[in-house]
């Protein structure tokens, strides 16, 4: 299935288009955030009550309580709670979680998102977690067009999936084009084969090996090719690149 | 079609050297660029775009033409970002914007505070006129300790040290302040109910307190933190009124629109909302409790303390900005 497209007007006339991303992006996001969130600041925790333990500062007479809720509970909640706004700011509104997923924050305009429209975003995480497991921000993402939650549409925001990975494919197009004379099209399914090709069926795979190097020298008829085996067929296609 | 191949594979050919280029300027992070290499970065972007649009002519979905539209997209987001002067966009925050946005809500505000007084006198008829009903605002613990003649704000000093009960009382009274502004969301009918609940449990647990001859305890406790406190609670639930607002009278073509300009135009109150909280909480956590300070301290810090909210909100205690204006 397609995804659903952001489509801005670029600032040279050529229009900019971003993949939105779905409700499931979005909960696969979140739920890695969570899990490192609640890891972080438990390790915080877990730390300082080990630390206070060795230098025989807990259940001490001297207001031992007061000094780890300051200097343990206030900040592990500080990591728990300013962990999307601080993360999203400095990681160009990515998380870890979102880069896991594949998603990052725009703006509608395509652009970065500031701190006020992080700010807001994340304030709105309130509602947008009520009453339980986010389902106020579930529900409107699944029912709004651009896929957003009540935070996005205050902030103008918007989460699209991040192809940035694709783009390493661009440095070696022109010199594969120029050294193999064939043309970037086949050049591109023989990658994307080679890429693919644990994950396929022998037979699937062994098919398309032997339909793309048939493509790539007319003269291998399919006969011939058919008594080729599966790691000599890699091997060819291999050696085409 | 042989034709459009060849021609397809001689443009991508004739690329190599640029594309290595655009590849490892777009490593680079645009903030850190000299005036002559931000140039030549907007040049890129611009051949980029010609790029995109002979990729989607010549190569249509393809991965090529998928890792130009990645290219573009990123250079996009880079070029079309605020600047980022951190200070002065403080600054501006602190003497413009929060004035403007307190400025523009000033009538919401005051029919907030209204309504708060009215609920607050609404708690007040109920408790005096039912008595029993009591049970709804308050805990048992609570009406067990009234009716023994004690306060429940007495053992706060004893139950956990002042710094503790600070940050507690502080960031729960935050959360009550952005809760008030989100659920404006729901036609300002949330930040009403908010408001009318507060109004309602602060009047219900004076009447009952005085019936108990402990209104003037209640009000000793809540003299210091208490103006400011509940000023900032109207505040924040005018700003979520101004949302649901926007959303039944959107000022823009649409109401998503309208919502985000709302929300931008709200968002550095809920900023002030929550610093001004932060010294409450402190007063209430170290001064509220405090059996040994007397009332008319207590009064001269609530009252003092609210009017420097007032400078606050009203951009006063930025006089630059007020000799610049």
């Amino acid at each position: 299935m397609e995804s659903e497209q952001l489509k801005i007007a670029g600032l040279t006339g050529v229009e900019l288009t971003l993949a939105i991303a779905g409700p499931g992006n979005r909960s696969y996001a979140f739920v890695i955030d969570w899990h490192v969130r609640v890891l972080l600041a438990a390790a915080w925790l877990l730390f300082f009550w080990w630390l206070m333990k060795v230098l025989g500062l807990l259940f001490g007479d001297h207001g031992w309580k007061s000094l780890f809720a300051l200097v343990a509970v206030w900040p592990a909640l500080l990591i728990y709670f300013l962990y999307h706004p601080v993360l999203e700011l400095a990681m160009q509104g990515r998380t870890p979680g979102k880069r896991m997923a594949g998603v990052r924050l725009v703006t509608r305009n395509g652009g970065l998102p500031g701190a006020g429209a992080i700010l807001t975003r994340n304030v709105f995480r309130l509602l947008d977690s009520m009453p339980f497991f986010y389902l106020v921000g579930l529900t409107t993402c699944m029912i709004s067009a651009q896929r957003l939650r009540i935070g996005d549409m205050a902030a103008g925001t918007v989460l699209v999936l991040d192809t940035t990975q694709s783009v390493r494919s661009l440095a070696r197009m022109p010199a594969l084009v120029a050294r193999t004379g064939l043309d970037a099209g086949l050049i591109e399914l023989v990658n994307e084969l080679l890429e693919r090709w644990t994950f396929l069926s022998l037979e699937r795979r062994d098919a398309l090996a032997r339909a793309l190097l048939a493509r790539t020298n007319p003269a291998l008829s399919s006969q011939v090719l058919a008594d080729v085996g599966d790691a000599d067929l890699q091997q060819r296609l291999r050696a085409l690149l | 079609m042989a034709t459009a191949t060849a021609t397809a594979n001689a443009w991508i050919r004739s690329r190599e050297r640029l594309w290595a280029e655009w590849l490892a300027a777009m490593q680079m992070q645009p903030r850190h660029l000299r005036i002559a290499q931000a140039q030549h970065y907007i040049e890129q972007y611009r051949a980029l775009a010609g790029d995109l649009a002979t990729a989607r002519r010549l190569l249509p979905h393809s991965a090529t033409t998928a890792a130009l539209e990645s290219l573009y997209a990123s250079a996009h987001a880079s070029i079309d970002r605020s600047s980022r002067h951190s200070l002065s966009a403080l600054q501006t925050l602190f003497r413009t914007r929060i004035p403007a946005a307190i400025g523009a809500l000033r009538a919401t505000i005051l029919w907030i505070a209204l309504l708060f007084v009215l609920a607050t006198g609404a708690g007040v008829w109920l408790i005096t006129q039912y008595p029993d009903l009591i049970g709804l605002v308050a805990s048992g613990a609570m009406i067990d300790k009234v009716e023994h003649g004690q306060l429940w704000t007495e053992d706060l000093f004893n139950v956990a040290p002042s710094s503790v009960i600070s940050v507690r009382i502080l960031s729960n009274n935050i959360a009550v302040s952005i809760f008030a502004f989100c659920t404006g969301v729901f036609f300002g009918l949330g930040a009403f109910y908010i408001t009318a609940l507060n109004g309602l449990m602060l009047g219900a647990l004076f009447a009952y307190t005085h019936q108990h001859g402990l209104d003037g305890e209640l009000l000793k406790f809540v003299l210091a933190h208490g103006p400011v406190e509940l000023s900032v609670m109207c505040i924040a639930a005018a700003a979520g009124t101004a949302l649901g607002e926007s959303l039944i009278r959107p000022d823009a073509p649409t109401r998503l629109e309208s919502f985000q300009r709302a929300a931008r135009r709200t968002g550095p109150v809920l900023i002030a909302c929550a610093l001004l909280l932060i010294v409450c909480g402190f007063i209430e956590g170290f001064i509220s409790p405090n059996p040994n300070i007397t009332m008319s301290v207590r009064a001269v810090i609530g009252f003092g303390y609210w009017g420097l909210m007032l400078l606050f909100l009203r951009g006063g205690l930025h006089p630059a900005a007020a000799a610049k204006v």
